[in-house]
Formats: C-alpha cells, sequence, structure tokens
C-alpha cells in the first residue's frame, strides 16, 4: 500500500452511554488510502455505520456518543479543530444507507449543497448539477423532469442522486453506508457501476454487509469484530489469505460455497451440516 | 359465542357507531346549511353589510363586524402562533434538546393544549387590567395566540419527529449547519405541520371563550388593533339568545359562514399538503 493516504483513524473509540453502555468502535487505528474503494465488512452490531459516522463526526447527531482518540484528515485533525463542523462534513460527505431524497426538486437536491457553501451564478449550478447527475449516469433519465420531487424517483435513482448530491460539494472522501442494501438486485449493480467509476477520482470508505460486494468492488478490506479491529488488508490478500482466524472464518462461513474451487479440509468441515442435511 | 358469531357482532358495532356518528355530522352541517343558506337566499347581504346602529335588537344591517373581527383576530394569532409553534417544534427535536428536556416540555404543552380556553381567557383579561388597557382586538389576537401555540407545536412536533433520519443525517452528511437541517426536516414535514397550523386556525376561529372578554363583543365594525371587535362564535351566541326572531335567524346564517370557512380551511390543507407531499421522503405514497 505504497499510495498516499486519505484518512487516518489513531485510537478511535466511540461509547454510546444510554441507559446500557456500549462500546461500539474501539480503539481502532487504521488508514484510508487516497482515491481508492474501502470496504468496512464485518457481522451485524460490529460497529460498521458507527465507524463510519465518526470519521466525519456525524456520530454527534445522536445523543450520548462519546469519542476518544483522533480522525486525521490528510495532516489534520478532525476532532481536536478549529475548522467549523460543518466545513470537516463538506470535506468528509455522507451517503446514508436508506436512499433519501431531501425534499426539494430533483435540481436542487444536487445543487442544495453547493448553494449553501459558495455563491454560484445559476448558470455554474446549471453547469454543476448537470455535470454530477452525468457522473452518477443519471442524467439521461432525468434531464426531462429537474423540476419534478426528488422523492417520486424510483429507489435506485434516488440513491444515485444521493450519490451526486454528495459529490457537489466536492468532497475529500465520501462515506457509503451499504448504499445498495436496500435496492432491488438491477438498481444496485447500477450503483455499483457508479461506485466503480467513482473511485478512480474519490476516496470511498464503504460499509457493506456482502462480502461478494466487497470482493467485487474494493481495493482495500477493513474488517471488525465486535468493535475492534481484526484484519486490514488489500482486498485479494484479505480474501485469498486472511491471517486471523477469526476473518478465516467470517471469510469461510460467507464463502464457503463459491469462493474456492478446492476446498481445504477447514472448509470441508465447515460444510459438513450441509452435506447432512 | 362462537367466534364467527363474535366477529360479525363486532364488525355491526363498528359499522353502527361509524354510521351515527356520520348521521349527527351529517345533521349538523346539514341544518347549518339548510337555515343557514336561508336567510343568504332571501338577504345575502348580511355577511357584508355592516351593522345597523341597534343590530342587536332589530336586525337592521348584516354581520360584516364579526366576519371581520374573526378575520383581523385570527388570521394574526395564527400567523404569530405558526411561527413561534415551529420554532418550538424544531428546538423540541434532538439536535437542540436533550430527551429528557423535550418530554417535559412535551408534557406542559400537553397541559396547555388540554387547558379550557375560558382560563386563557380570564390570563389575557388579567393582563388587561393589569395594564389598564381596554378589551380590545389586539387582546382577543394575544389570547387565541396562546390558545392555538400548544396545538400547533404538538402538530408540528410530531410530524418532525416522524420525518426521516436519513433526511437529517444526508443534511448534515453534505455540511450544512444545525439551523439549515432543521429547516430541511421542516420541509420533510411540511404536510404534517401544515395540517397542524390549519387546526389551529380552525380551533381558533371557532372558539368563544378565549375572546369572550378579551376582544370586547363589540356591535359595531372593528375600528383598529386598540378598539374593540368581536368574532363569529360570539355573536352566534348573542344572536341565538334574541329575541328577536330576525336576529336569531342570523344566527344560523353566521354558523353557515363558519362551517364554511372550516370545511374550507380542511380542504384547502388537503391541497395543500397534497402538494407538498410528493416532495416529502417517500413521495406521494407517505
Amino acid at each position: 500500500m505504497s499510495n498516499d493516504i486519505a484518512l487516518r483513524t489513531d485510537d478511535l473509540e466511540v461509547t454510546y452511554t444510554g441507559n446500557r453502555e456500549v462500546t461500539a468502535v474501539d480503539g481502532v487505528s487504521t488508514e484510508f488510502a487516497e482515491n481508492k474503494l474501502t470496504a468496512i465488512i464485518g457481522p451485524s452490531g460490529c460497529g460498521k455505520s458507527t465507524l463510519l459516522k465518526a470519521l466525519n463526526r456525524l456520530h454527534e447527531i445522536q445523543p450520548n456518543a462519546e469519542i476518544t482518540g483522533e480522525v486525521y484528515l490528510g495532516d489534520e485533525a478532525i476532532y481536536d479543530t478549529d475548522d467549523p463542523l460543518p466545513e470537516i462534513r463538506r470535506r468528509v460527505g455522507y451517503v446514508p444507507q436508506t436512499p433519501t431524497a431531501l425534499p426539494l426538486s430533483i435540481y436542487n437536491n444536487v445543487a442544495y449543497g453547493a448553494k449553501i457553501h459558495g455563491d454560484y451564478s445559476s448558470e455554474e449550478l446549471d453547469d454543476l448539477v448537470e455535470s454530477y447527475l452525468r457522473k452518477v449516469n443519471l442524467w439521461d433519465e432525468v434531464k426531462d423532469r429537474l423540476d419534478d420531487p426528488g422523492a417520486e424517483l424510483s429507489t435506485g435513482q434516488i440513491q444515485r442522486l444521493c450519490l451526486a448530491r454528495s459529490l457537489a460539494v466536492e468532497p475529500e472522501v465520501l462515506l457509503c453506508d451499504e448504499v445498495t442494501s436496500a435496492l432491488d438486485p438491477i438498481s444496485a449493480e447500477q450503483v455499483e457501476e457508479t461506485l466503480e467509476d467513482l473511485k478512480e477520482e474519490y476516496t470511498i470508505i464503504m460499509v457493506t454487509h456482502s462480502m461478494d460486494q466487497a470482493k467485487r468492488l474494493a481495493d482495500d478490506v477493513i474488517f471488525l469484530y465486535l468493535g475492534e479491529l481484526v484484519e486490514a488488508n488489500d482486498t485479494r490478500s484479505f480474501f485469498e489469505n486472511p491471517k486471523h482466524e477469526r476473518t478465516q472464518e467470517f471469510v469461510k462461513g460467507h464463502t464457503a460455497v463459491d469462493y474456492d474451487d478446492e476446498p481445504d479440509e477447514e472448509s470441508v468441515t465447515d460444510q459438513q451440516p450441509v452435506a447432512t442435511r | 359465542m362462537d367466534r364467527y358469531t363474535e366477529q360479525r357482532l363486532f364488525g355491526f358495532l363498528a359499522r353502527a357507531s361509524a354510521a351515527l356518528i356520520l348521521g349527527v355530522l351529517v345533521m349538523v352541517v346539514g341544518v347549518t346549511l339548510w337555515r343557514g343558506g336561508r336567510v343568504f337566499v332571501t338577504d345575502p347581504a348580511v355577511m357584508v353589510t355592516a351593522p345597523g346602529s341597534r343590530y342587536m335588537l332589530d336586525g337592521g344591517g348584516g354581520f360584516l363586524h364579526a366576519v371581520l373581527g374573526s378575520i383581523f383576530i385570527v388570521v394574526p394569532a395564527t400567523v404569530v402562533a405558526s411561527i413561534l409553534a415551529i420554532s418550538t417544534a424544531m428546538f423540541l427535536q434532538s439536535d437542540y434538546s436533550s430527551e429528557r428536556t423535550s418530554d417535559v416540555i412535551n408534557m406542559f404543552l400537553n397541559v396547555l393544549w388540554g387547558t379550557p380556553p375560558i382560563v386563557y381567557g380570564v390570563f389575557v383579561l388579567t393582563i388587561i387590567i393589569a395594564v389598564g388597557a381596554q378589551t380590545s382586538l389586539i387582546f382577543g389576537t394575544i389570547a387565541i395566540a396562546i390558545f392555538q401555540y400548544p396545538i400547533m407545536t404538538r402538530y408540528a412536533d410530531e410530524a418532525l419527529r416522524a420525518a426521516p433520519d436519513a433526511v437529517k443525517e444526508a443534511s448534515y452528511g453534505l455540511g450544512a449547519t444545525r439551523f439549515e437541517t432543521a429547516r430541511m426536516t421542516v420541509r420533510a414535514a411540511l404536510p404534517g405541520v401544515i395540517a397542524g397550523i390549519i387546526m389551529g386556525f380552525a380551533r381558533g376561529i371557532g372558539d368563544a371563550a378565549t375572546v369572550l372578554f378579551t376582544a370586547g363583543r363589540s356591535t359595531q365594525m372593528p375600528g383598529g388593533p386598540f378598539d374593540p371587535a368581536t368574532t363569529l362564535p360570539i355573536l352566534i351566541f348573542e344572536q341565538a339568545a334574541s329575541f328577536n326572531a330576525e336576529v336569531r335567524s342570523h344566527a344560523y346564517a353566521a354558523s353557515f359562514v363558519l362551517i364554511v370557512a372550516v370545511l374550507a380551511l380542511i380542504l384547502a390543507s388537503k391541497l395543500l399538503a397534497g402538494r407538498f407531499a410528493r416532495f416529502a421522503p417517500g413521495g406521494r405514497h407517505s
């Protein structure tokens, strides 16, 4: 991993102090390479989304979240900083899990972020909207109905609209929280294709619960288990040669059938319950 | 009783209660429309004519003073109350308040909602006496605004709470400030917020107790904010108690105006809410 580092966490710990204290992210120190797509994987409830949100301080909108450690965007700390919080969130964009259009027209969904951050002439905005809608492969589908409500698009289109909206504020890093989990297979494929195109230009960090998706899209993979970072590696090494025992189990548990043509002894034992059925 | 008899019996009861309520509603609206409408057929000018000097005695002229009084008192009250209500509802969301704070405030709002409007009337009367003013249009407005505020706030708060968290996350994720995000949430919840405002308006225009001894029960055209005024519900009460048959018939005409206004408001709220629902997350389906 000789590339530049876009984002780095240092002993990051997030604790929810509600009725029951839960440490959702437990001392995670890792790096996210620039212009690559890093997938964060792990079982449900392992802190994937919390880690993602901690990367642009979005977890702070939830009450009772406490954080220690630091996240560095390039060389700048994002917690110990004088920059206003919205400025940090502009630089580290976030696409939510549920495809949700802002209650605005299609045009203004994309233009909104740009409008709140800078002064643009209407021609500049027109150009900006078109270019970002093209970037997410949505322009041809919506160019004749830009004034219609964003909420009237299909779920898959809305998710691409969300990507365009996030990109329009020109973030350095884009955080995607299981962005295809609410979509039908065809829409999911379109969003994946879009992400595939985008990773040339952007640093993308994506939470996914689909190992296949991580394998298809990601350059690097980070594996979390119960809030702790178990293993981080490039995708190929991660899946072909997982170092940690827990990773091996997780990878095999998910891919026992189609991962390896010549299963080794361990995965044969894994498959035994299937065989005896 | 076997399960299927039980089911049939319950089905019968449910239909019967719906029919009963609907029947009463149709009768209320019907009687008002019929008896009030008749006045308008014979004397259509009654709504747009100023009252004569002895209106309450001989029914000379019309009741334009109460129509205007209602508009001048309730419209500004609704504007003021909606601004306060939406701001409070914004403040009650998790971005500004802890859960405990918003629980406590909501409890107070529920108490306020349940408070009989006559109590607000007495409260404002106390203020009038304390500052040495006279009962007038402006104090009627204040009393109505206080009365509408908890209703609108509770509606707006519920609507904002029901707005998807993803709107908030998306807005913050774009680098919006807390206030920009709050405004975006209000937009997302607009159908519910508008329903609350219209509901407050309808309740305000129909309430007599709050304005009974704050607005001044004037029988003349309202002169200005510091002059006495009256509203339709108070006028209806006074008309209906009159010994003059013509004045009594005007009570139905005034009721007719009120009921048409409320129906129109509800229709307007449906249309507006439908218009904005297209933009709300989930689109028309929500």
